[in-house]
C-alpha cells in the first residue's frame, strides 16, 4: 500500500481515485461503473493514461505524462484506490465486483457485467518507460555527477568533446538508461568493484553501468562486463602493464557457459568480426572503463607503437555445442555449466589456412608451423598465444579421438625446434633466443602458454591465432585470468 | 529542454571542459591573426601584426568570409595546420 504524499497533490483528501486507459477493454467495460461512482457523494478522480476524453461524460484528468500513475505505483489498469484523510486505505486492480464493492462500500456495482475480468498493464510499466519516470519524477539514486548540456548541444558531440569515447560515437548515459542498465545486476550501484588503472580510481557498479550504456550494452550483458572487469583487475592480469605497453596487445575476452547463449553472443560465423551486439559492446565497455574511470588513453599512458582494432573491443564466445569438446573455462577450473570469462592479453588474427591436411598429425604440424610466427618466428617462450580452432579443423582431431588435452600435448611436441636455428644471429637475423639454447630443442610456448578455443563458422578449413603479450613471459607474475560470472 | 547525463569518469577533473593551456613562449611559433569580418577588426590585427614583427614572432593573417556565420571548416583546418596560436579580433 502506498502512503500518499504531497507529491500526489491534487488528489481528493477523501474519495476514490481510478487509473484507466482507453486502450484497455476492461477499462471500457467498467466505464458505466465509474459513472455510477461519479454520482455518489464521494469525490471521484479519474486519471486517463492515454485519452483524456475517456471515459466519456466524466471529469477526467490527463495523466499521459504518467506522473500520478508513477507516484501511486500503478501497475494495472483499471486501478481503484480509496483515500481517507489523505491516505490510501484500499486498492483493487482489474474488475472484480466483490473487490470493487469492498473498496467502495457500495452494493450492486456493474450489473450485467461478468463478476471478474483481469485488467491490462499500466502504461507506466510499459517496457522502457518506468526508468524514465523514476528519472523524471522520482529519485534515481545515482551518485555520479550530472552533466547538463546547453539547449542546442548535441549529446554525441558533447561526449566526443569531453574525451569520453574510443573514437566511435557513444550512447549518452542518461539516468533512464543507467537505471535500466543497473537492472541487469543484483549488485548495489554503490559497490566498489575495484581500482582502475592507471590512476587506480575507485570504480562503482554505477560507473560500470554508465560506461556499459555508452558502449551500447544491453542490461543483460552487465554481469559479463562486471566479471570481465574483475578479471582485468586481478593482479595476475597486470592490466596496467598491458595498457601502457608498446606492444599491440589488449584484453581479449572469451565467454563460456550458458550466459553466452542467453545473451545471444556469437561463436559461429564471423565470431571475431562485426555484427553481434554483445560481442562488440562487452569488450568495448571494459575498454571505456579503463579509459574513462582509469584514465588510460592512447598517446598518454597507452604507448602502443601500432596497436590493433581489437583494442576497441575483442570479445567472443566459445562454441560449446559439441559435447566432445571441453570448454576453455572448464579446462581452467570452472565447473561445467557455470558461466565465466577468460581474459587473455592478445592481438591480431593470424590465419592457419590448411585445406589439405586430413590426418591429425598433419594438421598438428601445420598449426605448429603457423604458431611459430607468433611474435617472431625465431622467438620461443616469448609470449602466450590463443589458437581459435575452427569446427572443420577440430573435426579432423575429433575423428581421430583427440580431445583438448591430446591436442595441446601434440601441439607442444610439434612446436619443438632446434635451438641452433633460433639463436641470435642464426639465419642471418639478429633477433633470436639465447645462444645458450643452441644445443637444445626449444618449445614455442611454455606449458599452458597456448590457450585453445573452439569457435567459427561451420565451413572453412582454417583456424585463427591471436598472439600474446611479451609481458606474460614472466609467467609467475602475469598470465590470463578466468573468472566466474555472477548475476 | 536541456539534456543531462551522468559523468562516466572518476570525476577528478572539472565538470567544465578545460581550456587549452597557452604555450609558455611564442618563440618559434606562428601566430594566426583572424579577422572575423567586423568593422575595424583589421586595425586591431594591423597593430598586433606590427607588434609581433617587432618581437621577431611570425604571424599570418586570416579572414572569415562573414562575421554572421561560423568560420568554414577549411579555414579552421588551414589555421590549425599553419599556426600554433590564434588571436581573434572579435568585436568592432
Amino acid at each position: 500500500m502506498v502512503a500518499l504524499s504531497s507529491s500526489a497533490a491534487g488528489l481528493p483528501a477523501d474519495g476514490f481515485v481510478v487509473f484507466a486507459k482507453e486502450d484497455c477493454p476492461t477499462c471500457q467495460m467498467v466505464a458505466p461503473v465509474l459513472r455510477t461512482l461519479a454520482r455518489t457523494e464521494a469525490p471521484l478522480r479519474v486519471y486517463s493514461q492515454d485519452d483524456p476524453a475517456f471515459p466519456a461524460d466524466l471529469d477526467v484528468v490527463d495523466d499521459s505524462a504518467l506522473e500520478q500513475s508513477f507516484r501511486l505505483d500503478v501497475e494495472t489498469v483499471p486501478t481503484l484506490i480509496r483515500i481517507e484523510a489523505g491516505r490510501e486505505v484500499a486498492r483493487t486492480v482489474g474488475w472484480d465486483r466483490a473487490e470493487w464493492e469492498r473498496v467502495t462500500g457500495l452494493r450492486g456495482l456493474g450489473e450485467g457485467l461478468p463478476g471478474f475480468q483481469p485488467g491490462c498493464g499500466s502504461k507506466s510499466r510499459d517496457p522502457g518507460v518506468y526508468e524514465h519516470l523514476v528519472a523524471r519524477f522520482g529519485d534515481p539514486g545515482l551518485g555520479a555527477r550530472r552533466i547538463t548540456l546547453g539547449d542546442w548541444d548535441d549529446e554525441a558531440e558533447a561526449c566526443f568533446d569531453r574525451g569520453w569515447t574510443d573514437g566511435l560515437p557513444v550512447v549518452a548515459p542518461t539516468d533512464a538508461r543507467i537505471l535500466r542498465m543497473l537492472g541487469g545486476t543484483t549488485r548495489k550501484p554503490g559497490e566498489v568493484v575495484g581500482l582502475i588503472p592507471p590512476n587506480l580510481a575507485p570504480c562503482t557498479v554505477e560507473k560500470v553501468a554508465i560506461n556499459a550504456v555508452m558502449a551500447g550494452c544491453k542490461p543483460e550483458y552487465l554481469p559479463v562486463v562486471l566479471a570481465a572487469l574483475e578479471a582485468a583487475l586481478e593482479p595476475a592480469f597486470t592490466m596496467h602493464g598491458l595498457l601502457c605497453t608498446t606492444c599491440f596487445s589488449g584484453p581479449v575476452i572469451v565467454v563460456n557457459g550458458p550466459i553466452a547463449r542467453a545473451i545471444g553472443m556469437n561463436w559461429g560465423v564471423n565470431a571475431l568480426g562485426q555484427g553481434n551486439r554483445a560481442n562488440m559492446t562487452i569488450g568495448r565497455a571494459l575498454q571505456l572503463i579503463i579509459r574513462n574511470v582509469g584514465g588510460g588513453r592512447p598517446g598518454e599512458i597507452d604507448r602502443a607503437t601500432i596497436g590493433w582494432p581489437g583494442k576497441i573491443s575483442c570479445c567472443f564466445a566459445e562454441d560449446e555445442t559439441d559435447p566432445s569438446w571441453q570448454p576453455l573455462a572448464v579446462a581452467r577450473g570452472i565447473a561445467a555449466g557455470k558461466s565465466a570469462v577468460t581474459l587473455f592479453q592478445g592481438y591480431g588474427v593470424q590465419a592457419c589456412m590448411d585445406q589439405r591436411s586430413r590426418a591429425p598429425e598433419e594438421l598438428t604440424r601445420s598449426l605448429a608451423l603457423s604458431l611459430a610466427a607468433v611474435a617472431h618466428p625465431k622467438l620461443a617462450e616469448a609470449t602466450a598465444a590463443m589458437l581459435i580452432l575452427s569446427p572443420e579443423h577440430y573435426a579432423i582431431f575429433r575423428s581421430a579421438g583427440w580431445d583438448r588435452a591430446r591436442i595441446e600435448e601434440e601441439l607442444h611436441a610439434a612446436s619443438m625446434r632446434p635451438g641452433k636455428d633460433l639463436i641470435v644471429g642464426a639465419q642471418g637475423i639478429g633477433e633470436g633466443i639465447s645462444p645458450k639454447l643452441a644445443d637444445q630443442m626449444v618449445p614455442k610456448f611454455w606449458r599452458g602458454g597456448l590457450l585453445i578455443v573452439r569457435a567459427g563458422g561451420p565451413a572453412g578449413l582454417w583456424s585463427g591465432i591471436l598472439a600474446g603479450w611479451p609481458g606474460t613471459r614472466v609467467r609467475d607474475q602475469t598470465h590470463p585470468v578466468t573468472r566466474e560470472i555472477r548475476p | 529542454m536541456s539534456f543531462s547525463m551522468r559523468d562516466p569518469t572518476a570525476e577528478t577533473g572539472s565538470q567544465r571542459r578545460p581550456r587549452t593551456a597557452p604555450p609558455p613562449t611564442l618563440d618559434g611559433a606562428t601566430v594566426a591573426l583572424l579577422d572575423i569580418g567586423k568593422a575595424r577588426g583589421s586595425e586591431y590585427i594591423d597593430r598586433l601584426e606590427a607588434r609581433l614583427a617587432e618581437r621577431g614572432i611570425a604571424s599570418r593573417r586570416y579572414r572569415k568570409p562573414t562575421n554572421t556565420r561560423v568560420a568554414p571548416t577549411e579555414l579552421l583546418q588551414q589555421i590549425a595546420t599553419e599556426a600554433q596560436v590564434a588571436v581573434i579580433a572579435l568585436s568592432d
